[in-house]
C-alpha cells in the first residue's frame, strides 16, 4: 500500500520557540510509514484573531491555511488547540460560504492532532524510544474537550521503557494559558498557573509534559520563576526520544 | 450595598485575588461541587440523554414563548392568581411596592431568588420603609454581611465559617455573647432561631421560581432548607418574581428539567424541597397565601430572542459552569460585579446591560471549555463569549492597543514571506540573547507574561528556516 502523503501545520509556536517538536513529529510520522511534507506558506491558523473577535482576519488566514493544505491526505498538528481550530472551527467560520464550507470541511476530516493520529489513524500503541524518569501529563484544553484525547498520549507513553507516569490531581483543569488571556489577564492566569504547578510539583514526577506549546511555555516559566527543578517538554519529544535537547526554557549545554 | 461594577473587573480581580478568606473559601466548596456532579453523572446511565432532552425542551419552549407565556397566563388567572409583566427591573419594582401598599405590609420575607437580585428588590422595599427579611441562609447572610450574592445557588460560597460566625455575633447581639458557635450545625441553628420569629410577622412572602408550568398555572421552586415553603405559605400575599424563560410547557418537563437540575448543582439527585404552587388558598386548603401573584420580567430577555445569543436563555441556573470554571474558581463571584458570575453570567450579563458595560466578562475566559462540558442543557458557553468579542471588536470597543496588536500579527500571518523572514530574525536575536540562562525573567514588551513568569527562549532558529536549509 502506498504511504500516505502526510503535511505538517508546525503550528506557529513550534515553528518559532521550539522547533524540535517539529522534528520530533516527522520522526514519529516517518517511522510509521508516512510521507511527510512541510508546505512553505503556512504561518499561523488564527486562533489569536478569532479569539479576540476578529472575524474578518480569521476567515483571511482560514482560506490561506485551506488552500495550502487541502490536496495532502492528511494534515497533522503537533497542538490539540490548532488541530482543534482547524479540525472544528474552520467549518463553523464557513457556515453560511458555500464556496468554501465544503473545502473547510473536506480539510477538517483530514486534520488530526499528531498523538492521536499515531493511535487512532495509524493503530500504533507502542513506540521504541526509551525514556528514565517519573513524567506527569497535564491534558491541554482544547484536545481534550474538542477532540478527545486523552488516553492516546498515555498508550504510548506506557510503552516506553524505562518511563514512569504518574497521574496529576485536576489534569484536565485549563493551566491559565489560554493564548492572549494570559497576559490580558496576567492576575488571573497567574492564580490558575500557580495552583496547577503546585500540582505538579505534587506528583513527584521529574518532567512534565503535555501536547501544547502554548500551555507548555506557560507552565514552564512558572516552575522556573519559582525556583523549580523539573524539566518541561512536548510529549512529541519523548516518544520520539529527542530528549537530547535542552528542556523548554533550560540553557543550552555549551 | 457593598459591591463593584462589571466595567471594573480587574480593580475588582486585584482585590479579590488578594482575599485570603476567599481563597480558602473556595477551596474547600470546589471539590464538594464538581466531585458531587461526577458522581451524581456516574450514578444515572441516563443522564447524557436527560440532558440531551433538557436542551430540547427548553429549545422548544423558547421557539414558542408567546405561546407558552400566554397559555400559563391564562392558568394563573383561572386558578385565582394575578399576572403582571414587567419589562424592566424598575417595572417589577414598582409592581412589588403596588401590591406589598395595597396590603399596608410593614415586613417581607424573600425566599432566594436571583431575579430579586436583578431587580434590587430589597433596595426598592427599604427605601419603600419595608423591611425585607432574606429567609435562605446563604442570603441570609449576606443580607446582614450587606453584599451581594457571589454565586447563584450558593450567595456565601465566597466566606469562611469564622467570617459568618463573626457577622452572627455582630448581628444578634441580643444573644449570650459566650456562646459557642464554631460549627456549622450551631450556626444553622442560630439562623434558624431568629428567622423563625420573622416568618410569622410578615405580611407578604417574595420567592423566585425555578420553573413555570403553562400547562397549570403553577411556580415550582427548589430549595434544601425549606425556608421558600414557610416564605410563601404563611403570609397573606404570595408574589413570584420570574423571568419569562422560566416557563416550561408541563409538569412532566418540568420534571426532566429538575432530574438534571440538582444533579448538577450540587450533585444531589433531587433537591430536599421541590415545592408546586398554584394559585392562592382554595376553600378546601388549610393554609396558603390569600393572594398569588408572578411578576414576569423580561429586562432585555427579548432582546437575546433570535440573536446568536437566544442559547443563552435555555439556562436553568445550576451554577455547575462557576462550579467547574478555573476563573470563577480563581476569583470568586465578586470580581464579575454583578448579580450573574462565572461562564453563564460571562454570557448573560451583556445581554442584559450592555456589552459596553460588561464586556470584560466574555473577556475574561481561557475558553477551556469546562462550562460547555457541564452545562445541563448544552449551551455553548465559550462560543457565545466569543460572539460578545466578535460585537465588541466590530464595534471598536476592544482596547485599541490589543485591536492593533492582533490585527499586525494578521498581516504578518497573511504573508508567508514576511512572516518567514521577520519571525527567523526575531527567534535568531531572541535565542542568542536566552541561550545563556535558556529564559527571560523580564521583557517590556511582554510585562503580561514576565510579571509572573520566567519566558523561556526560543530555541533560535526557527523550525522553517531548519527545514529549508535541510531539503
Amino acid at each position: 500500500m502506498k504511504n500516505p502523503r502526510v503535511a505538517l501545520f508546525v503550528t506557529c509556536l513550534v515553528d518559532l520557540f521550539r522547533p524540535t517538536v517539529g522534528f520530533a513529529s516527522i520522526k514519529l510520522l516517518e517511522e510509521a510509514g508516512c510521507d511527510v511534507v512541510v508546505p512553505r506558506q503556512q504561518t499561523c491558523c488564527g486562533q489569536p484573531a478569532y479569539n479576540s473577535g476578529d472575524k474578518a482576519d480569521t476567515i483571511s488566514i482560514a482560506k490561506q491555511v485551506i488552500e495550502v493544505f487541502e490536496d495532502y491526505d492528511y494534515t497533522i498538528v503537533p497542538s490539540g488547540s490548532c488541530a482543534g481550530m482547524i479540525s472544528k472551527h474552520y467549518p463553523a467560520l464557513f457556515e453560511k460560504n458555500s464556496d468554501w464550507l465544503p473545502r473547510a470541511n473536506k480539510l477538517s476530516k483530514k486534520t488530526y492532532e499528531l498523538v492521536s493520529f499515531l493511535t487512532d489513524v495509524l493503530g500504533i500503541d507502542s513506540v521504541a524510544s526509551e525514556f528514565n524518569g517519573t513524567v506527569t501529563y497535564h491534558d491541554a484544553c482544547s484536545g481534550l474537550r474538542e477532540l478527545s484525547i486523552h488516553d492516546q498520549p498515555r498508550l504510548l507513553l506506557s510503552s516506553m521503557e524505562g518511563l514512569h507516569l504518574r497521574e496529576l490531581d485536576d489534569a484536565n483543569v485549563c493551566c491559565g494559558f489560554g493564548g492572549t488571556f494570559c497576559v490580558k489577564y496576567a492576575d488571573i492566569s497567574n492564580r490558575m498557573v500557580e495552583t496547577k504547578t503546585q500540582q505538579v510539583v505534587a506528583t513527584g514526577a521529574d518532567t512534565l509534559l503535555a501536547g501544547d506549546l502554548g500551555c507548555l511555555l506557560n507552565m514552564a516559566g512558572k516552575l522556573q520563576r519559582d525556583g523549580v527543578e523539573l524539566n518541561v517538554r512536548h510529549v512529541a519529544e519523548v516518544l520520539a526520544g529527542m530528549t537530547d535537547r535542552p528542556a523548554i526554557g533550560e540553557p543550552g549545554k555549551d | 450595598m457593598t459591591g463593584s461594577i462589571p466595567s471594573e473587573f480587574k480593580e475588582n480581580v486585584v482585590r479579590q485575588l488578594a482575599d485570603e478568606d476567599l481563597r480558602q473559601a473556595l477551596t474547600k466548596s470546589k471539590g464538594h461541587f464538581t466531585g458531587g456532579r461526577q458522581k451524581a453523572k456516574d450514578n444515572l446511565p441516563e443522564f447524557d440523554a436527560l440532558r440531551d432532552k433538557a436542551r430540547d425542551i427548553k429549545d422548544h419552549t423558547i421557539e414558542n414563548l408567546d405561546f407558552y407565556l400566554e397559555a400559563y397566563e391564562k392558568k394563573v388567572l383561572s386558578s385565582g392568581g394575578y399576572v403582571h409583566w414587567a419589562s424592566t427591573a424598575k417595572d417589577a419594582q414598582e409592581i412589588v411596592l403596588n401590591i406589598c401598599q395595597s396590603v399596608g405590609a410593614t415586613s417581607v420575607n424573600k425566599g432566594k431568588s436571583m431575579i430579586g437580585e436583578e431587580c434590587d428588590i430589597n433596595e426598592a422595599l427599604e427605601a419603600a420603609g419595608i423591611n425585607a427579611v432574606e429567609t435562605d441562609l446563604g442570603e441570609y447572610i449576606i443580607q446582614i454581611r450587606n453584599e451581594r450574592p457571589s454565586h447563584i445557588i450558593a450567595p456565601a460560597v465566597h466566606l469562611t465559617k469564622a467570617q459568618v460566625e463573626e457577622s452572627f455575633r455582630e448581628t444578634h447581639t441580643h444573644l449570650d455573647p459566650k456562646r459557642v458557635l464554631d460549627e456549622p450545625l450551631t450556626l444553622l441553628e442560630e439562623a434558624r432561631k431568629v428567622l423563625r420569629k420573622k416568618y410569622f410577622e410578615a405580611e407578604v412572602g417574595i420567592t423566585g421560581a425555578n420553573f413555570l408550568v403553562a400547562e397549570t398555572g403553577s411556580s415550582i421552586i427548589v430549595t434544601n432548607e425549606g425556608n421558600g415553603d414557610l416564605s410563601q405559605l404563611l403570609p397573606r400575599v404570595h408574589i413570584v418574581l420570574a423571568s419569562i424563560e422560566k416557563v416550561v410547557p408541563n409538569l412532566e418537563d418540568a420534571s426532566t428539567l429538575l432530574r438534571v437540575l440538582a444533579r448538577s448543582a450540587t450533585g444531589q439527585e433531587f433537591s430536599v424541597y421541590t415545592t408546586v404552587s398554584t394559585g392562592p388558598r382554595r376553600d378546601e386548603d388549610l393554609d396558603g397565601p390569600e393572594e398569588y401573584h408572578v411578576i414576569l420580567l423580561d429586562n432585555g430577555r427579548t432582546g437575546m430572542l433570535g440573536t446568536e445569543f437566544q442559547d443563552m436563555l435555555r439556562c436553568i441556573r445550576c451554577g455547575a459552569c462557576m462550579n467547574h470554571c478555573p476563573v470563577y474558581q480563581s476569583v470568586g463571584g465578586h470580581a464579575y460585579g454583578w448579580v450573574y458570575p462565572g461562564p453563564m453570567g460571562a454570557v448573560l450579563s451583556p445581554g442584559l446591560l450592555g456589552v459596553d458595560e460588561a464586556g470584560h466578562l466574555p473577556n475574561a475566559s481561557t475558553f477551556c471549555g469546562r462550562c460547555e462540558e457541564v452545562c445541563p442543557v448544552h449551551i455553548p458557553l465559550p462560543k457565545l463569549m466569543r460572539h460578545w468579542r466578535e460585537r465588541e471588536f466590530e464595534r471598536h470597543l476592544t482596547p485599541s492597543s490589543y485591536r492593533k496588536g492582533i490585527q499586525l500579527w494578521s498581516f504578518v500571518a497573511l504573508r508567508p514571506n514576511l512572516y518567514q523572514w521577520l519571525t527567523s530574525l526575531q527567534m535568531r536575536i531572541l535565542g542568542l540573547l536566552g541561550r545563556r540562562r535558556g529564559r527571560f525573567t523580564s521583557i517590556p514588551m511582554a510585562k503580561g507574561w514576565t510579571k509572573y513568569r520566567d519566558l523561556p527562549a526560543p530555541e533560535g532558529k526557527t523550525f522553517q528556516k531548519q527545514w529549508s536549509e535541510r531539503s
